[in-house]
């Protein structure tokens, strides 16, 4: 599925990285540890977290990831957002809990 | 072909450039997508450790036709006990280097998992030198 039809059906904001929007999305990976994510994640997934800082864009640049959707209303630290214009990945973000957009997101992929 | 990377501990902002370079490196030469998914997961981890834990550190890679070497030695603290710090879920990183998701004790036993070779050397108020090897998928 593209990760634009995601945003749509699932209400959720572009932050930055708009261009990354036209990628396909295999699944998604919800974590807050960056090292989970790094050894367990595979491309094409969405990464769920409430991670803001730049650190986060890097892994999902080495991992190939679709997108990084934060959790909660958090919004990227400036770092983060200048990364993601960079790297053309897109940051999304949503109201819900990451439990709450989790389950939402699996309904949708499986 | 052989390439160096400077690291500066501490510098998280920049945490991963090399990472980044080697992958896009090992793209260039063909590399099959598998090896160089393990080969980057591998080289973050390490970097990250310098960065989280060292004072700077020199990365050099060492690409072969049948394998990538790459040797990670830093000025550090060092590393007291090998094994303890190799255990899963051991960690010694500092609260706040924790509060951004790093520090869970996976970076080592990552590293072990992706590479077919890796070798720990460290000396206490010295430094820790780390070698670690893929053999890679030539078709």
């Amino acid at each position: 599925m593209r990760l634009k039809d995601i945003v749509e059906q699932l209400h959720l904001t572009v932050v930055a990285g708009k261009e990354g929007l036209e990628k396909e999305v295999s699944d998604g990976y919800t974590s807050d540890l960056l090292s989970d994510v790094m050894g367990n994640a595979e491309s094409g997934m969405i990464w769920i977290t409430l991670q803001t800082h730049k650190n986060v864009m890097a892994i999902a640049s080495l991992k190939d990831l679709a997108a990084v959707l934060l959790v909660k209303g958090l919004q990227p630290e400036p770092a983060m957002a200048e990364q993601a214009e960079e790297e053309g990945i897109a940051i999304l973000s949503t109201e819900l809990s990451a439990f709450e957009i989790s389950g939402k997101l699996y309904q949708i992929l499986h | 072909m052989q390439f160096e990377f400077e690291v500066t501990g501490g510098d998280f902002a920049n945490a991963g450039t090399a990472s980044s370079q080697v992958k896009k490196i090992l793209k260039q030469l063909n590399v099959s997508v598998s090896d160089i998914k393990r080969i980057v997961v591998a080289l973050y981890e390490a970097e990250v450790n310098i960065v989280a834990h060292a004072y700077s550190g020199v990365v050099t890679v060492e690409i072969e036709t049948t394998q990538v070497r790459i040797i990670l030695k830093d000025s550090g603290p060092g590393i007291p006990d090998i094994d303890l710090a190799m255990q899963q879920g051991y960690s010694t990183a500092s609260p706040e280097v924790r509060e951004m998701g790093f520090g869970a004790g996976m970076g080592l036993p990552n590293i072990k998992r992706n590479m077919d070779v890796l070798n720990i050397s460290s000396e206490v108020g010295i430094g820790t030198t780390v070698e670690m090897i893929a053999f890679l998928n030539v078709a």
